[in-house]
C-alpha cells in the first residue's frame, strides 16, 4: 500500500473512531463501516483501529474472523450469498449456482477479476417457504430460477457509479 | 499505592482476573445486608448474595470439577465440565459462573449431572488429537484426569485420528500443537487479561474456531514475550516449552564436552513439586547431587552472577544519578529499568521501544554467568570455550529466547547454550531413575561457590529492588542496612500486591568502600537525597506503571524500578511446574 494510501486509511479511521467513540464496544460499527466502504479490512486497517481504540490487534482480527460478513481480503461490490441449507437445496439452489457460475465466471467463494462480484455460500437465510433465496449485499431474492439470475445481475452493473449507493454503500473513492 | 491512570478518554481492559470477586461481593453483600441460604447437596450454607455454586460448594468441601475455570482468571463458563442441577430448573448450569441469588437447592452428582459430564467430556477428546504416551503432559494432564475420573472408557462420539494443524516450534520459548487444544481459552485470558501482551485470541468460528494470533502468523513472528504464562494455564500439552533435552544429554554423554549448569533459586524453590512434595519445599542441595549423577560436570549457582548484576545495576544506577544530579544532563534515562527478565525485556521492545534507554545495560544473571564460564572460567581452568557447554536451569520459558538472542555471545561463544526450566529438568532426573529426595546432600562447585543472601531473593517480586537498595545504600553511607530498617528486609517493597513504591533517604555519606570509590571524587552529591522506587510484576501492572510515567505521574519522579513479566516474579514464571495459582507461588516465596 501506498504510504498516502495508507494515511489516506489512517486519517478516516480516525474520524471514524471519533464519531462512534474511542471504546472497546464501538468495534463492530467501525468495522461495519470500514466493510462497507471498503469491501473488506485490511491488515493495516485491523492494526491501527486496534491502536485508536487500545485494544490488541488480534482482538480486532478475532472479531473480523468470527463474523461471515466482515472480510479479510477483497470481496466485490456485490456479494451474492446464496442459500444452501436443506429447503432451498430441494427447490432447486444447484441450478441457480451452476447459472451464477457461468454468468459471472468464478466458483463460490471467489471474486470477479475487476473486483464487482463475490459469490458465496450462505446458511440458512429464513426464507425457507420461498426458495432458493440469495443476497446481494443487504437485499433478498426469493424463488430465485436460473433465468431471473441474468436479470439480478443486470440490476446489480446498473448501479454501479453514484447509484452504488442506493443498496447503503458508498461509491468507492 | 498508585492507582492505574487510564489516559483520558480511552477506556482500558480492566484485567478482571486482577480483581479479588469474594471481596467485592462481601462488600456488596454488607452493603445489600444479604446473605442467601442454599443447599448444596443436602448441606445447608449461608453465602453472600452473587457467590458462585462453585465457591460454596468448595467451602463445603464438595468438589465440583473444572477445566476452564482457574483461580488467576476471570471466569469464562465455556466448557460446561462443571455442570450442577438446581431444584426445580430444566437446564443444567455451570457452577463456576451461576452466582446464587435466590436460595437454591443444588445436586451436584445426580445420574444427570454424571451423564452429563461425561458425555462433555467424551466431545472434549472427540476433537482432541494425540497419544497421551507421547505427550509431554503426560502425567499432568487435567483432561486425562476428568477422563479418569469419569469413566470415559471409549470414544463415544469419535475420536481424531489425523492432526488437522502443523505444530507451531517457531519460538525458541513456547511450543503450540492446536491439535491438542480443548479450547478452554485459557491461555487466551492468561494473554490477554492477566498479561495483557495480547498474543492469542480465539479465531474463526464453530468447528473451524481456533485458539490464534494476529493474522495466525507463527508465534515467532508476533508480539510474543515468552512469559509462557499460557504454557502454566494450558490444561493439555497444547501448549509447551520448547524442550532441548535431548541436545543436553548428546552434550553429556559427548566425552569431549565440558557440561555445565547452573540453577537459579526459584527453580531450586519448586523442583520439589514434580517429585511429590507440597509447594515450598527447596532441595536445593540434593539437586546438586541429583545434578551430578545426571552427568554435569560442574554446578554452580546463579546467586553469584545475581549478585554482579546487582553491583552492575547498582552502579549504573549512580552513574546515572551524578550525570543527572550533578551534571544537570537533562538526557540521563531515570528511573532506570531493571533488565533480568527477559519477558520484560522484549515486552519493552514491542510496546514502548522509546524507553530503552531506561534499561539497565546489565545482562541478566543467567548471562553473565554464561559469559564468565566461558572466558574467565575456560581460561583458568584451561578449557577451549567450545568444548564448554553451559546449561542454565531457570524457572523460565523467556530464558531459552534470551539465550538465543543473537547479541548474546560477546565472546564469540554462545554465552549460554541451552535453558532448562524446572519442568525439562525434573524429567532429565526421572529419566535417570534418581529418587531427588532421598540423595545426600552436596554443594556448589567453586571458584563461583560463594554469594550473599541477595541472589535467593532474586527469585520472589521485589527481590532485586531488595538487594539493588541494600547494595546501593551500603555502597554509599557505609551502614549496614540493619540499621536503616529493623531487619534485612525491606517491607515495602518485597510482597505479592501488583504494584509497589517505597522511599529512602540517605542521610549520610559513609565511607565508600574501595571497589566503587574511583567512580567519582566526591560522593557529596547523594546526600540528602530519597531514593524512590518501584515495582512491579506482571506486565500488565507494569503496564500501568509506565502508563503513569508517561503521564508524569508519581513512577516517573523514581530512581529505580524492578520490573518481572511474570506474576509473583520469577516464583510464578513459565517454566515452574504446572499448576500454578496464587497459593502456590506465595508458597515457594
Amino acid at each position: 500500500m501506498l504510504l498516502t494510501e495508507r494515511e489516506r486509511l489512517h486519517d478516516e479511521l480516525a474520524e471514524l473512531v471519533t464519531r462512534y467513540g474511542r471504546d472497546r464496544s464501538s468495534l463492530l460499527f467501525i468495522l461495519q463501516e470500514v466493510q462497507r466502504r471498503h469491501y473488506h479490512i485490511s491488515q493495516y486497517a485491523m492494526q491501527v483501529i486496534a491502536d485508536l481504540l487500545d485494544i490488541h490487534p488480534v482482538e480486532v482480527h478475532s472479531v473480523v474472523s468470527f463474523y461471515s460478513f466482515l472480510d479479510e481480503r477483497p470481496q466485490g461490490q456485490f456479494v451474492i450469498r446464496l442459500c444452501r441449507t436443506i429447503t432451498c437445496d430441494m427447490a432447486g439452489k444447484d441450478h441457480v449456482a451452476r447459472q451464477l457460475e457461468n454468468d459471472l465466471g468464478i466458483k463460490f467463494g471467489e471474486t470477479t477479476p475487476d473486483g464487482k462480484f463475490s459469490l458465496d455460500w450462505a446458511n440458512c437465510l429464513g426464507m425457507c417457504d420461498r426458495g432458493p433465496a440469495l443476497l446481494v449485499n443487504q437485499q433478498v431474492h426469493t424463488q430465485v430460477t436460473p433465468e431471473k439470475v441474468h436479470g439480478i445481475l443486470q440490476e446489480c452493473r446498473q448501479t454501479f457509479g453514484v447509484h452504488a449507493t442506493s443498496d447503503g454503500r458508498e461509491t468507492r473513492t | 499505592m498508585a492507582k492505574p491512570t487510564p489516559t483520558a478518554g480511552v477506556s482500558t481492559r480492566a484485567p478482571a482476573s486482577q480483581r479479588s470477586r469474594t471481596a467485592e461481593m462481601l462488600q456488596h453483600a454488607k452493603a445489600m445486608g444479604k446473605t442467601i441460604e442454599v443447599a448444596i447437596d443436602g448441606s445447608p450454607i449461608a453465602v453472600p448474595l452473587g457467590t458462585s455454586i462453585l465457591e460454596a460448594a468448595g467451602q463445603l468441601g464438595i468438589r465440583i470439577p473444572t477445566l476452564c475455570y482457574h483461580e488467576d482468571l476471570c471466569l469464562a463458563g465455556v466448557c460446561r465440565v462443571c455442570v450442577v442441577e438446581i431444584e426445580g430448573q430444566r437446564t443444567l448450569q455451570a457452577a463456576c459462573s451461576y452466582p446464587i441469588s435466590s436460595p437454591i437447592n443444588v445436586k451436584t452428582h445426580t445420574s444427570k449431572v454424571r451423564r452429563a459430564r461425561r458425555h462433555i467430556i467424551d466431545l472434549l477428546l472427540s476433537s482432541h488429537v494425540g497419544e497421551c504416551y507421547t505427550c509431554s503432559r503426560n502425567q499432568s494432564c487435567e483432561l486425562r484426569e476428568l477422563a479418569a475420573e469419569y469413566g470415559v472408557d471409549f470414544f463415544r462420539f469419535g475420536h481424531v485420528q489425523k492432526p488437522r494443524y502443523e505444530i507451531d516450534a517457531s519460538s525458541h520459548a513456547v511450543v503450540r500443537d492446536m491439535n491438542k487444544c480443548v479450547l478452554c481459552r485459557r491461555c487466551i485470558r492468561t494473554c490477554i487479561d492477566l498479561q495483557e501482551v495480547g498474543v492469542l485470541e480465539a479465531l474463526y468460528r464453530g468447528n473451524r474456531s481456533k485458539v490464534g494470533t494476529f493474522l495466525d502468523r507463527p508465534l515467532a513472528d508476533v508480539v510474543c514475550i515468552n512469559c509462557g504464562q499460557c504454557i502454566n494455564r494450558c490444561p493439555t500439552g497444547a501448549l509447551r516449552a520448547n524442550d532441548p533435552t535431548d541436545e543436553v544429554w548428546d552434550a553429556i554423554d559427548d566425552p569431549r564436552k565440558h557440561v555445565l549448569i547452573q540453577t537459579a533459586p526459584s527453580p531450586r524453590a519448586a523442583i520439589g513439586e514434580c517429585f511429590g512434595l507440597e509447594p515450598g519445599h527447596a532441595v536445593t542441595f540434593e539437586l546438586n547431587t541429583a545434578l551430578r549423577r545426571c552427568g554435569f560436570d560442574r554446578v554452580f549457582d546463579t546467586d553469584f552472577s545475581a549478585d554482579l548484576t546487582i553491583i552492575e545495576e547498582g552502579v549504573e544506577l549512580l552513574l546515572r544519578l551524578k550525570r543527572a544530579l550533578v551534571d544537570g544532563d537533562a538526557s540521563v534515562a531515570l528511573p532506570q529499568f531493571t533488565s533480568c527478565s527477559p519477558g520484560w525485556v522484549k515486552y519493552v521492545e514491542h510496546f514502548y521501544p522509546e524507553r530503552l534507554a531506561h534499561l539497565s545495560s546489565a545482562k541478566s544473571p543467567q548471562q553473565m554467568f554464561g559469559a564468565l564460564l566461558k572466558t574467565y572460567y575456560a581460561q583458568i581452568n584451561e578449557l577451549d570455550p567450545r568444548d564448554i557447554v553451559t546449561v542454565a536451569l531457570m524457572p523460565c520459558s523467556a530464558k531459552k529466547f534470551e539465550c538465543n538472542r543473537p547479541e548474546m555471545c560477546a565472546s564469540g561463544h554462545k554465552d549460554i547454550d541451552y535453558g532448562l526450566t524446572t519442568r525439562e529438568l525434573a524429567k532429565m532426573i526421572h529419566e535417570a531413575g534418581i529418587d531427588l529426595l532421598k540423595l545426600p546432600k552436596s554443594g556448589f562447585d567453586d571458584p563461583f561457590g560463594t554469594a550473599t543472601g541477595s541472589g535467593v531473593i532474586f527469585g520472589a517480586t521485589g527481590g532485586v529492588m531488595e538487594a539493588a537498595l541494600r547494595t546501593v545504600v551500603e555502597l554509599v553511607t557505609g551502614l549496614k542496612i540493619e540499621k536503616l530498617f529493623d531487619h534485612a528486609d525491606v517491607i515495602p517493597v518485597r510482597g505479592f500486591e501488583g504494584i509497589r513504591y517505597a522511599e529512602l533517604p540517605i542521610s549520610q555519606i559513609g565511607p565508600v568502600p574501595e571497589l566503587v570509590a574511583h567512580l567519582f571524587d566526591n560522593w557529596d552529591f547523594l546526600k540528602d537525597v530519597t531514593l524512590k522506587v518501584g515495582v512491579a510484576h506482571g506486565t500488565a501492572n507494569a503496564k500501568r506503571v509506565m502508563e503513569d510515567i508517561k503521564a508524569g505521574g508519581r513512577f516517573s519522579q523514581c530512581h529505580f524500578i524492578e520490573f518481572m513479566a511474570c506474576p509473583g516474579g520469577c516464583l510464578g514464571g513459565g517454566g515452574q511446574p504446572s499448576p500454578t495459582s496464587p497459593a502456590i507461588r506465595a508458597a515457594r516465596a
